[in-house]
């Protein structure tokens, strides 16, 4: 599809959207015509500028975890205050934008609720501006918002966040390229091997099919698994909407007897 | 039980800045103390470039080869070892932690470091090992370091200097790391 070489500078802006369409195109034809299933985001996918050379080139190594790989960190509530799960009363004042409530549930590959585990969630304000230095594009800075929040999952697995929702921002991977609307998430399991940082978006975005980092997941099926569903029983009258998005880690490799309290 | 399909990760994007890092989050001890150690290094691109906005994390048994599962990483009290820590890389793609040689788990195991790598443009984590490079004969007989080609091993294995190890993560290109990835992925 390409006619010109593909500029490494992840910021030089030079491609036209049709151009990356093509790209995009070209790749989830090669991925239908293929048969095989993928789950996760290609580390080599040239429509994300940014990771031409920053992806490995070799496939990654099988390993067995071990030790340290089979638990992860512990944290409690000397490290989270369970205020910090509120982006909305950071400031003086009321941010601007729509408030809503975000929930969830977090489980692993089988299924079992993860506990009393960390969740980070980072995002621009509701005009898409972040409080980041990096961020320079013209669209106001809320001094009610600063977009971080923090929470622990119960014993159930649930999280619970409320937040303003996001406004889409502009980014130079190409000319004109607008990222659609999104929450950073910061995730842990019980084992290292499912730590995972990812983004979850808003239902019907029309930028989706526009963006190569939302389609550097090739398979439609599993790009709806990042896509959160507004959820009328999560709402607060005259308060917020309501969001609900659920996770899942990759499988645990503990068995039920290294772990301390198994479900019933 | 049930075999979920896991959630897809995407980027960590350039605007975790203000986010994710938080002071003390690469001393996993004080840097002053007796038994502290650097490890630290630079991350590459594949043009050998530094790569500025990288996030990495640190995960580590403590100097007697034990997990830990102690809260506290978030706000450190300067005396509990969590085994955790996180830092970015700097405007010339270096990291440095202070913490502790990590112990061998059993006799004749070979120590090392999970580092976990976060950044743009990389589309998803990359997990990797950092080995300790003393115990040679434990070298020899990892299971993992084994598994590699030979002219590939040497990525994952740190190298010792004046205050501890040097540890370089090159992303991509001739001398790229070992990046792992685990059943169940
Ligand atoms: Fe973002």
């Amino acid at each position: 599809m390409t006619t010109q070489p593909i500029s490494t500078d992840p910021d030089s802006a030079s491609a036209s959207q049709e151009q990356v369409d093509g790209e995009i195109a070209a790749i989830a034809e090669d991925y239908r015509a293929s048969g095989v299933e993928e789950t996760q985001p290609r580390l080599d996918y040239p429509p994300y500028r940014s990771s031409l050379l920053r992806h490995p080139t070799k496939s990654l190594h099988h390993a067995d975890p071990e030790t340290i790989e089979l638990w992860a960190p512990c944290f409690g509530h000397r490290d989270v205050h369970p205020l910090e799960a509120d982006l909305t009363i950071q400031h003086g004042g009321e941010p601007l934008g729509e408030r809503m409530k975000l929930v969830g549930r977090i489980v692993d590959g089988d299924g079992r609720p993860v506990r009393n585990q960390l969740v980070e969630i980072w995002q621009a304000n509701a005009g898409g501006r972040y409080v980041h230095k990096r961020d320079q594009h013209p669209a106001p800075i809320d001094p009610n918002f600063t977009g971080v929040g923090r929470c622990l999952t119960d014993d159930d697995g649930n999280y619970a966040f409320t937040t303003i929702k996001p406004g889409p921002y502009p980014w130079k991977n190409h000319r004109n390229a607008w990222r659609p609307a999104h929450i950073h998430f910061s995730l842990f399991g019980t084992d290292f091997t499912q730590r995972m940082i990812t983004q979850m978006y808003f239902p019907g975005d029309p930028l989706f099919a526009l963006d190569p980092i939302f389609q550097s997941i090739t398979d439609p099926k599993a790009r709806e698994r990042l896509v959160a569903q507004y959820d009328h029983s999560v709402t607060t009258h005259e308060w917020a909407t309501g969001y609900r998005w659920d996770i899942v880690l990759t499988g645990s490799h503990r068995t039920p007897l290294e772990t301390e309290t198994d479900e019933d | 039980m049930a075999d979920l399909i896991a959630t897809p990760g995407q980027t960590i994007g350039p605007f975790y800045g203000y986010a994710l890092p938080y002071e003390g989050d690469n001393e996993l001890v004080p840097p002053g103390r007796a038994d502290a150690i650097r490890l630290h290094g630079q991350v590459l691109d594949g043009a050998g470039a530094p790569v500025p906005d990288a996030l990495l994390e640190l995960w580590q048994v403590d100097a007697d080869g034990n997990v830990v599962q102690q809260p506290g990483s978030l706000k450190r009290d300067g005396w509990t070892f969590t085994g955790w820590g996180r830092t970015s890389t700097d405007d010339a793609g270096h990291y440095t932690f202070s913490t502790l040689r990590p112990g061998a788990t059993a006799p004749g195991k070979a120590p090392f470091f999970l580092v976990t790598v976060f950044g743009r443009g990389v589309l998803n984590r990359l997990f990797t090992r950092a080995y300790l490079p003393e115990d040679a004969d434990a070298l020899a007989a990892d299971p993992l370091l084994t598994s590699l080609p030979a002219e590939r091993r040497d990525s994952c294995i740190a190298a010792a200097d004046a205050h501890g190890y040097r540890f370089d993560i090159r992303l991509q290109g001739e001398a790229e790391t070992v990046f792992l990835t685990y059943p169940r992925h």
